[in-house]
């Protein structure tokens, strides 16, 4: 077996063989008959169907539930690996908390001008409710999700920080799950950190920042925007596995300057929300007035220290895409260290000699809107046609603020399994990381996204990438 | 618990009982078409009548033929007692307090809405008619199955169960209501043929003709059946045995939380009511006068429980 693909492969070399962390992998697959892994796949369609790990898909009246196809091939990560992506992502993780709390105090990276003003001023992500407000335990992003792409042996760049509710963690512990069932031979020949303690870690976590006047067993819950939010199965989830309350705006209420939910047996006090909403829709008396999602009051109970909220409200300034180009510094300002990680080399549009680079340059460039996520509203020039890349240009012209570009990375591949054979596919990685005052713990390995159509860069769910369980291994 | 837990989970078990008794109620009417089918438009329409979508199948159709009416109970979204729109409305409050479910029960009821999504997409031949009911009848007896089997004895336990009891005796009056006359006493000691037949729709309607066969030997007398479908203790879809399973699962919560409430003065009151009676008193009276009384007191606690336990609204 040897690599068929120009990029990275992280399984195949392109002379003859696997990579070492595959060795063990490779010799159990090349015993398999191709029909039974064909059958098996099938089988865990089944199976996530019928436990009902779906995702909504907005806009698809017909399809309104969907699978997330899932590749049975593990992508494996040596222990090697994950300890240096994972001291970057610690690192990085440290700075965003120590830069959030700073933009909303003393805000010393500005005044070091290190990042323009106009960047958190007239940034919509920015929470002017949260200035010289400290959330409990001083931690801002409980949960962050860093989206990890490689392009080589030792390359690994960081393309978002996800520090506002990155989804996403069911996918990581049903993939494991499926594995575990569909294949246990592989996991006792080879051996695989585990990942099924997260839902406990997550809740001692969340726990762990309770508002400091709270009582030793503190009541934990998740807000969710309903059954029909995309993200629905994963609220249900965390809160099972987690065993707290799902809650959802409607079952709140402020009382006594607390948040308590309605029970049958009256209203109980909620220490801390780990919300799946967006900041826009958490309070309507602070926010969105029209939001029906929220809670009324929430904000005022919130900085008057009666309840945590996770992450907290305005988290969203540290992953703007605009930020991101800043982060190598941010890093540096606050950890005094060198960024362990690097980040994609970013054309901030706003600037007008940038700009007119980005234009010229543009069949070459992926451009991603400053404010958006799940593939939406991006362009991957390689990949457009002629007509595209013009129709995208006249966006930029007339709003260049809202863009940032990069240059089109060679994402490493891993194979995914196809009757045929093996066959190339872009992935990338997200990591689960928990912060909580006692320190940050990253669960090691994460979802894998895979590209399934031959080519494409693009692994978002919403546009029919499918998941990987991802293998690190002990050494 | 939430209330909105309490609540997903009493009306996820009322759908799908009621999915249940839908499907029963056509399998009588099937039956009854078969084997006289001059009467049949007739018995279709107190079908409509006892499914209580009177108003919404008038306003979609004039007549009463047994492939309209098994459609508009079957598969029609625009009927939201259709068995379609009960599995769909027992899986969504599913969804909704999966956190309260064990997997065996939730993945009855997504597997339940998965087969049905794809056996009612087409209207359903007659010839096929009977094994789909079949069909409706062993999910929804799997989903129980599962509930029974996994669930801890506890208040998410307790309000299926009264969500399933209330419904189900809502079901069974409602049965009654509509053919009491075919009950009163006649002059005759032995039913009539007409009578007979449509005694046996009425215990094919509740699942009762084998059990009551089994117990009565052949004396079927319409008091006989009225006792049976209204008083008797043994069958698990008569009134009495549906209101003592509601006040036994509101006991289980009184004892539970501690607290009684206004819903536990209503259903002693029901229970005792009943208890009280003898099916010669319950005719003295008026059956239909006693039915409707009875429908009146069901809703009431059904609303009573909704309010004590906070998931009205």
């Amino acid at each position: 077996m040897k690599s068929k693909t120009n990029h990275f492969d992280e399984m195949l070399l392109a002379t003859d063989g696997v990579r070492d962390p595959y060795n063990k992998y490779q010799r159990w697959f090349s015993n398999e008959d191709p029909s039974r892994l064909a059958k098996k796949s099938k089988e865990a369609e089944a199976f996530f169907r019928r436990t009902g790990i779906t995702f909504n898909v907005y806009g698809q009246e017909a399809a309104q539930e969907r699978l997330i196809p899932f590749d049975l091939i593990p992508r494996i990560i040596s222990n090697r690996e994950w300890t240096k992506l994972s001291k970057g992502i610690e690192q990085r993780v440290r700075a965003i908390n120590m830069f959030l709390h700073d933009i909303y105090n003393r805000q010393e990276i500005l005044r070091a001008g290190i990042i323009p003003i106009d960047l958190i001023a007239k940034n919509d992500a920015f929470l002017p409710q949260m200035m010289g407000f400290t959330p409990p335990g001083n931690v801002y992003t409980h949960i962050v999700g860093t989206d990890i792409v490689r392009t080589g042996e030792d390359d690994f760049f960081v393309l978002e920080d996800n520090a506002r509710t990155p989804s996403g963690v069911s996918y990581m512990l049903e993939n494991r799950e499926t594995m575990l069932q569909m294949f246990p031979e592989l996991f006792s020949q080879n051996k695989v950190q585990p990942v099924s303690d997260y839902p406990k870690n997550l809740r001692r976590s969340l726990a762990a920042c309770a508002p400091v006047n709270c009582s030793d067993d503190c009541t934990v819950a998740i807000l969710t925007p309903g059954i029909h939010n995309s993200a629905y199965f994963e609220h249900s989830f965390l809160a099972d596995q987690m065993g707290v309350e799902l809650v959802e705006g409607h079952d709140l209420k402020v009382i006594d300057g607390h948040i308590a939910m309605r029970t049958t047996q009256g209203y109980q006090v909620i220490d801390v929300l780990y919300r799946r909403v967006d900041d826009d829709y958490l309070d309507p008396l602070n926010f969105r007035p029209e939001s029906m999602l929220g809670v009324p009051g929430i904000m005022d109970v919130y900085r008057a220290g009666n309840i945590t909220i996770a992450n907290a409200p305005g988290t969203g300034i540290a992953d703007d895409k605009a930020i991101y180009s800043y982060m190598p510094d941010i890093v540096e300002f606050y950890t005094g260290e060198k960024p362990i990680l690097k980040n994609v080399q970013t054309f901030r549009c706003s600037e007008p000699d940038t700009l007119k680079y980005v234009l010229e340059n543009l069949a070459e460039l992926v451009v991603k809107e400053v404010h958006g996520s799940g593939g939406y509203g991006m362009l991957v020039g390689p990949a457009a046609s002629k007509a595209e890349v013009a129709e995208f240009a006249e966006k930029l012209k007339q709003n260049p603020g809202n863009y940032i570009a990069q240059p089109t990375l060679s994402l490493s591949t891993v194979p995914i399994f196809k009757k045929k054979g093996l066959a190339p596919r872009h992935v990338d990685l997200r990591p689960f990381v928990l912060v909580s005052p006692g320190g940050i713990d990253i669960t090691p390995g994460g979802l894998t996204r895979v590209a399934l159509k031959e080519g494409s860069l693009v692994v978002n769910s919403s546009q029919g990438g499918g998941t990987k369980d991802t293998w690190v291994l002990e050494d | 618990m939430l209330g909105k837990t309490a609540g997903g989970l009493y009306w996820m078990f009322r759908f799908l009982e009621r999915s249940e008794n839908t499907a029963r109620l056509i399998e009588a009417g099937f039956r009854i078409a078969l084997t006289r089918s001059r009467d049949s438009d007739s018995e279709w329409k107190s079908v409509v009548t006892t499914a209580g979508v009177r108003a919404g199948y008038d306003a979609k159709y004039d007549t009463y033929t047994a492939q309209h009416v098994v459609d508009y109970l079957l598969r029609d979204t625009s009927n939201p007692s259709s068995v379609m729109c009960a599995i769909e409305n027992a899986r969504t409050n599913a969804r909704m307090v999966r956190t309260a479910l064990t997997t065996e029960v939730w993945e009855a009821v997504n597997e339940n809405w998965m087969a049905m999504k794809a056996a009612l997409k087409k209207p359903i031949p007659e010839t096929d008619l009977p094994a789909l009911l079949g069909e409706i009848r062993r999910h929804s007896a799997l989903v129980r199955g599962a509930l029974h089997g996994t669930m801890l004895r506890n208040d998410a336990y307790d309000f299926a169960q009264i969500g399933t009891a209330l419904e189900r005796a809502d079901n069974t009056a409602r049965i009654i209501d509509v053919k009491y006359y075919t009950l009163l006493p006649s002059a005759s000691f032995i039913g009539s043929a007409m009578d007979n037949v449509q005694w046996e729709t009425i215990l094919r309607s509740v699942s009762a003709h084998r059990s009551f066969r089994w117990l009565n030997a052949n004396e079927m007398t319409s008091s006989g059946i009225a006792e049976f479908v209204i008083l008797d203790s043994r069958f698990p879809r008569s009134l009495y045995f549906a209101s003592r399973t509601i006040r036994a699962n509101l006991g289980y919560l009184e004892k539970d939380y501690g607290a009684t409430m206004p819903c536990h003065a209503l259903i002693d009151q029901q229970v005792t009511k009943m208890r009280q009676h003898t099916i010669a008193s319950i005719f003295e009276g008026g059956l239909h006068q006693f039915i409707g009384d009875f429908l009146r007191s069901n809703n009431a606690i059904g609303a009573q429980i909704q309010l004590d336990y906070r998931f009205d609204g």
